[in-house]
């Protein structure tokens, strides 16, 4: 490419035309260097500091803050990591067969399939997840459904094994592990269909009649044409889904307890009530850095370059 | 600045979804929305706390030119649901004859839903020296007496208020600001117990013990974010004095909340997010504040609520004018209209929290009888006897306390 146009037209029109490209550039620069590359730098910067927030702060490359951050809250990190990987599986679990669905078997309902996946996020986040508080609480929509279906001793069972696993009280699924990862699954599922239809719409039905054709079973098909195919859809929609689904904590604070506190409530309660800056930073940089390590491990290993 | 929006409390729909605790003074819904916003702040308020350096032993306020003359608004910022609607749902009514007897406009905001969130807010403004764009707000008596070490806020020119010695003299000397040159109460209320009998089986939940440890409460309590009233319900309810006690105190009482939290008995640490849950159940018993409860037990009468004989909290929240505010006079005048005991009746017979006016009382004796006889909004000699104060906290116990306190709310 470059050869080419060192060989190519002669050298005046060549320097005219080269900045071109950069003009282009520039808007998009821009904001990645104030949207993101100051307030990195910023937060970076914030986390070293010492100080008060009364007598301001002093930079002293104090990484004694990020030992103190670690070794109080890395289980909630854990946590966080845990849930936010469960919400991804199934949201993947039911996200590929819905994305299938649309893609291929709706016929002319698939635009108003697709924005039924969409309508949820007409209303706000907040109001969503209140709504779950709703579905799941006493006498909520679940409990009453399940009584009419004559199936709360599978509900009253279902809440006993929580109890006796330790992820609730036995008597509720609100306020449990299984209610957060619900949330979260539900909230962040569009993340997910989106990427995987717009990636299965395209793919070619007649490589899984030549597979049929070659005497593969649907299994094989699947598991050897359809999946590898559809892979740069599954990588977006999983790094879409489980990277906001870590750092969230609404879904943690509305429908979880405090045996199920997500690292985005200690961040916040550090940053909010204890004012200790430095904590708070220390523990969003962590965060994004392990967030980074592991999409970079995942997306080598699931080695799309499609993707990247 | 004439522009600024405030909540659509004009809908029927929304402000049934206000009573019913969908969304009440410290929203849930608002306060995430400021979380938000403050989280951005995060990345501009650590560069502006670099150029920071401290005020000195004690800063005080700038006052910016008062523009009050030939600009006729005041702004204001106050907690969501804090203040009279009309029956119709248009508008505040003691805001709209205020503006049709002074001829000066009043942007009120309620965008304060969260002491510590709205702190995190102006700061960084008042921290550079810039105008907040607001005249008045109503903070917590800790937050107002934060706001004074630091001179954020300007003291008031009483001749502007000759109301002001209308103030129940129980609220006039506070250790935070002996006189009240800073601050003046806006409403009061205490923190106490309340429970849903439905969730209890019909049992009643009278002490902070039964809360921590009652079996039958597993997993059904909640707690206050507010450290002041839980741990200060704590403290008391071991037989400490919250006006004068020690760190070991403190630290006892945090350990007992600690205890109970890893036995699993307590669900959550709420702002007043936990009117919802208590009303259909979930919550079986909670720590709350009176307000709420008063205005939850208008559709469930059943609610049970009591200020425990160990002793219940008592707070208020208070007008303070921020420094370099460009309508101060405006909002003395302000200040001054609703300490009329006429005019701050008609606001507590709608938001049912404590006046802190004298008077009051005698006018809705007349107009609203049930009210006025209520323990909660004008509480007896008996039942203030109940109630103490949190004592002040130096900026280094301040942030100790916060730190352990927030590490068992996020533990």
């Amino acid at each position: 490419m470059s050869e080419a146009l060192a060989t190519g037209g002669p050298p005046a029109r060549r320097a005219r035309r080269n900045w071109v490209p950069y003009a282009l550039l520039a808007p998009g620069l821009l904001w990645l260097i104030v949207f993101f590359a100051v307030p990195t730098l910023s937060l970076v910067s914030q986390s070293l500091q010492t100080g008060d927030v009364y007598n301001g702060y002093v930079l002293t490359w104090n990484v004694q803050t990020y030992v103190d951050a670690l070794s109080t809250y890395w289980p909630q990190m854990v946590r966080s990591l845990v849930y936010a990987g469960l919400a991804t599986v199934f949201t993947l679990l039911l996200g590929y067969p819905l994305a299938w669905f649309i893609a291929h078997r709706s016929g002319r309902f698939k635009n108003v399939l697709l924005v039924l996946v969409v309508a949820p996020f007409f209303t706000s986040f907040l109001i969503r997840t209140l709504a779950w508080q709703t579905i799941l609480g006493n006498g909520g929509l679940l409990e009453s459904t399940m009584s009419w279906l004559h199936l709360t001793w599978l509900l009253h069972g279902f809440e006993s094994f929580l109890g006796l696993v330790n992820l609730g009280t036995g008597n509720q699924l609100l306020y449990t592990p299984f209610a957060v990862v619900s949330g979260l699954t539900y909230n962040f599922l569009p993340f997910m269909v989106l990427p995987l239809y717009a990636n299965i719409e395209r793919l070619d039905l007649r490589l899984v009649e030549a597979a049929s054709d070659l005497y593969a079973t649907p299994f094989h098909a699947f598991r050897r044409v359809i999946w590898p195919l559809s892979l740069p859809g599954v990588v977006a929609g999983t790094l879409l889904t489980f990277i906001p689904a870590a750092g969230d904590y609404i879904n943690s604070v509305l429908l979880g307890s405090t045996q199920t506190v997500m690292i985005g409530q200690v961040i916040d309660s550090q940053f909010l009530r204890v004012l200790n800056y430095p904590l708070a930073a220390a523990l969003s940089v962590v965060l994004m850095a392990v967030i980074i390590g592991l999409v970079m491990a995942y997306v080598r290993r699931a080695g799309t370059e499609e993707l990247v | 600045m004439a522009e600024r929006q405030t909540p659509d409390l004009t809908s029927l729909p929304m402000r049934a979804a206000l009573a019913r605790g969908l969304t009440t003074r410290r929203s849930v819904m608002t306060g995430a929305l400021g979380i938000g916003a403050t989280m951005a702040l995060a990345a501009c308020g650590s560069a502006g706390t670099k150029a920071t350096s401290s005020g000195g032993a004690s800063p005080t306020a700038k006052a910016a030119k008062d523009m009050s003359d030939t600009e006729k608004l005041v702004n204001w910022s106050n907690w969501p649901e804090y203040i009279d609607v009309a029956e119709s749902g248009g508008g505040h009514p003691s805001l709209e004859e205020f503006t049709k007897k002074f001829g000066i406009k009043v942007n009120y905001t309620e965008d304060y839903n969260d002491n510590d969130e709205f702190y995190a807010k102006v700061r960084p403004l008042l921290a550079a020296g810039q105008d907040t764009g607001r005249d008045t707000w109503c903070s917590t008596d800790w937050m107002v007496a934060r706001l004074i070490r630091q001179g954020y806020v300007q003291p008031f020119d009483l001749a502007n208020i000759p109301n002001h010695g209308n103030v129940d003299s129980s609220l006039l000397n506070v250790e935070f600001d002996p006189g009240r040159k800073f601050s003046l109460p806006w409403q009061s209320g205490f923190a106490g117990i309340a429970y849903n009998p439905k969730a209890t089986g019909g049992k009643k939940i009278e002490t902070v013990d039964q809360l921590l440890t009652d079996p039958s409460l597993k997993g059904k309590v909640t707690l206050l974010t507010e450290m002041r009233d839980t741990v200060g319900l704590v403290m008391m309810a071991m037989g400490k004095d919250i006006a004068k006690f020690t760190d070991a105190d403190f630290m006892s009482a945090i350990d007992e909340i600690k205890k109970a939290k890893e036995a699993g008995q307590i669900k959550g640490f709420t702002g007043n997010e936990y009117t919802k849950p208590l009303a259909s159940g979930d919550t079986a018993a909670c720590i709350a504040w009176t307000g709420d409860v008063v205005q939850l037990q208008a559709d469930n009468p059943s609610l049970g609520y009591v200020l425990p004989e160990t002793g219940c909290t008592l707070w208020s929240d208070n007008f303070v004018i921020p420094a370099l505010a460009k309508h101060k006079k405006n909002a003395e005048i302000l200040i001054n209209y609703y300490y009329e005991p006429a005019v701050m009746a008609q606001v507590v017979d709608y938001v049912n929290y404590i006046s802190p006016v004298q008077n009051t009382k005698e006018i809705l004796t007349k107009s609203d009888p049930s009210v006025a006889d209520n323990q909660l909004i004008f509480p007896s000699e008996a039942t203030l006897s109940r109630a103490h104060v949190f004592r002040g906290l130096s900026e280094a116990e301040e942030a100790k306390y916060n730190q352990a306190f927030q590490s068992v709310v996020t533990g």
